[in-house]
């Protein structure tokens, strides 16, 4: 069987939450695998130790030349030091959507993106499972890794794994030529909007649903007769009705209510992995196979536009 | 700058509900409506703007038969000069690195400075534009939301984890994938599909691009499909029932409960 590495994300001296879902899907792949982890940075003695109470081995790679985590610099310094025929795991997020495609075309091996499931290997076929149109179908997906392969794995799907603690390598010495053509120049922090919807106990959430930017207004009339506040899915940010600071998900904001009010949202993953904290989940939407009524507490079979004002009125009433 | 905008003809989910057809092994792709990814309009709309500005053009490619035709013609009529249209036999069932295989013969026919994909497609993998780059050995950047043009090269912006910007500079000739809300697509008219629907759009094969049949389509695929199903679900959400007058007294209690509402 060939060798596993795992890429593990840190902040703050802290392992991401994949980390030990990246080596819950490597024990999918092979149980009886040493998983190793791989660490980059500068200044990352304590976060490789951390990596080591859960990972056989781990690679330390540290250079001040990876001290963020540019894909095309740990690009170089992988190919310089991970062995033919492997697989490599990394989450499908921001960073291995732009480290892993690149890295299974210049490793040669298979590409998998966005993997919600793995079923095992046999032979040299390894058995995914994927979703596609927003997660409303699922496949299987087979990938021939007789030459290794790249997997993307969604994040929040995998049960974190126990594992068992090992070592820390240094291998920060055979980082050769890294020398990129694109470079990181900072970080620039999301703007703070009238509302801070992070504190918020309770959201009513709009999305694609809504329709027309005029119809916003009876959203908004809802929550003001809830005490709510309104947050919103990433099309009603694209269109721009809604400001960016409003927005629910990976790529907006992480929200923590005791309730959450979903209208008119589909419920993508990217959408739900901005709703953490176990909220009470109220889902609306006139599509009975959108998949939020797989995450939601109660649903409703309606369209917003006509269920939600008789709502408004009701709240009113009391 | 020239530009080039690879874009794709995908079943368009805001349209359609996808079922799965009656032998379970492929969804029900009678009648769905078609149109253009919705990531690769924001592409073609940002490439547009910075011809405006820095001059050049637009040209978008895609992968894909005939009907793939109408998407092409749809993001000229939006303001992309030259349509090319990649399509072959031999293309059918390429994988990921199949069609980034087409697609760098394709970039490797014309001179262009900036190639541009949608940030991911229909299935979500989001793997097209960072292995053509890899392929062409040009840097990348994925997930894009704010392009400023500088001297031989570009600043651009990757939408991160919440709501953050990173700031790049990256040289080029690059490759970037570009994310929804970087820019407002230009809204496209019948007569604007009309104004472009004569003009001539060139298809390429195989050879004409010089590629081995045997190293693209469904043969040199490593990564395959094998069906589709609809996962046993858990439970799920509680589906109020009733009329709507009997849904909303039944949804106020709970929300009550739970302390919904204030």
């Amino acid at each position: 069987m060939a060798q596993i590495f795992a890429y593990i994300l840190h902040s703050n001296g802290e392992l991401d939450d994949s980390a030990l879902e990246l080596l819950a899907a490597a024990k999918k792949i092979d149980p009886d695998v040493d998983v190793t982890a791989i660490v980059t940075g500068s200044g990352i003695d304590d976060v490789c130790k951390k990596a080591a109470e859960s990972f056989k081995t781990v690679w330390k790679i540290d250079s001040d030349a990876l001290s963020y985590p540019n894909a095309e610099v740990v690009r170089k310094a992988l190919l310089n030091m991970l062995p033919s025929d492997c697989f490599v795991l990394l989450p499908q997020d921001t960073f291995g959507m732009d480290l892993g495609p690149g890295l299974s075309v210049k490793m040669d091996s298979a590409f998998v993106g966005d993997v919600v499931d793995i079923e095992g290997v046999e032979g040299n076929t390894l058995k995914t499972i994927r979703q596609e149109f927003s997660g409303q179908v699922s496949t299987h997906v087979h990938c021939d890794v007789s030459a290794g392969a790249v997997i993307n794995v969604r994040p929040g799907v995998f049960q974190p794994a126990e594992g068992q603690a090992g070592e820390v390598v240094d291998k920060s010495g055979e980082i050769g030529d890294v020398s990129a053509k694109r470079k990181f120049i900072e970080i620039q922090e999301a703007e703070v909007g009238e509302v801070d919807i992070t504190k918020s106990e309770v959201l009513v959430s709009v999305g694609r649903g809504i329709e027309d930017e005029e119809n916003l207004e009876m959203v908004f009339e809802l929550a003001e007769a809830m005490g709510a506040d309104v947050s919103c899915s990433r099309p009603i940010v694209d269109a721009k009705w809604l400001e960016k600071s409003r927005q629910v998900g990976t790529s907006g904001m992480t929200v923590k209510p005791k309730v959450y009010m979903a209208l008119g949202i589909s419920g993508s993953f990217q959408h739900m992995g901005g709703v953490k904290g176990n909220p009470f989940i109220v889902a609306i939407n006139k599509n009975p196979k959108a998949p939020i009524f797989q995450v939601a507490d109660v649903g409703v079979e309606a369209d917003i536009l006509e269920f939600v004002p008789e709502l408004t009125e009701k709240i009113k009433e009391l | 700058m020239e530009i080039l905008v690879c874009v794709k003809r995908v079943p368009d989910t805001a349209e359609n509900e996808i079922e799965l057809n009656a032998e379970g092994n492929d969804i029900e792709r009678d009648d769905l409506v078609y149109s253009v990814n919705e990531w690769d309009n924001y592409a073609v709309e940002e490439a547009i703007q910075m011809v405006d500005k820095h001059g050049g053009s637009v040209t978008v490619v895609t992968v894909g038969d005939e009907e793939s035709e109408e998407v092409l013609r749809r993001e000229m009529a939006m303001g992309a000069e030259k349509g090319i249209l990649l399509s072959d036999d031999a293309f059918e069932g390429s994988d990921g690195k199949g069609v980034a295989a087409i697609l760098k013969a394709a970039v490797e026919k014309g001179s262009y400075d900036l190639i541009m994909t949608g940030a991911q497609a229909d299935e979500g993998y989001a793997q097209v534009g960072g292995m053509l780059a890899a392929m062409l050995d040009y840097p990348y950047a994925s997930l894009v939301n704010s392009i400023e043009v500088g001297d031989g090269k570009l600043k651009v912006g990757r939408e991160v984890e919440g709501g953050n910007i990173e700031m790049n500079e990256i040289e080029l000739p690059c490759v970037l994938s570009i994310q929804t809300g970087i820019n407002e697509p230009r809204y496209v008219g019948i007569r604007g599909i009309r104004k472009v629907a004569s003009v001539e759009i060139p298809a390429m094969g195989a050879s004409d691009l010089g590629i081995d049949a045997g190293s693209v389509g469904e043969d040199a695929a490593k990564v395959r499909r094998i069906d589709y199903f609809v996962p046993e679900m858990g439970e799920g959400a509680e589906m109020l029932e009733g009329s709507t007058d009997e849904i909303i007294d039944k949804l106020i209690e709970l929300l009550k409960s739970k302390g919904g509402i204030k």
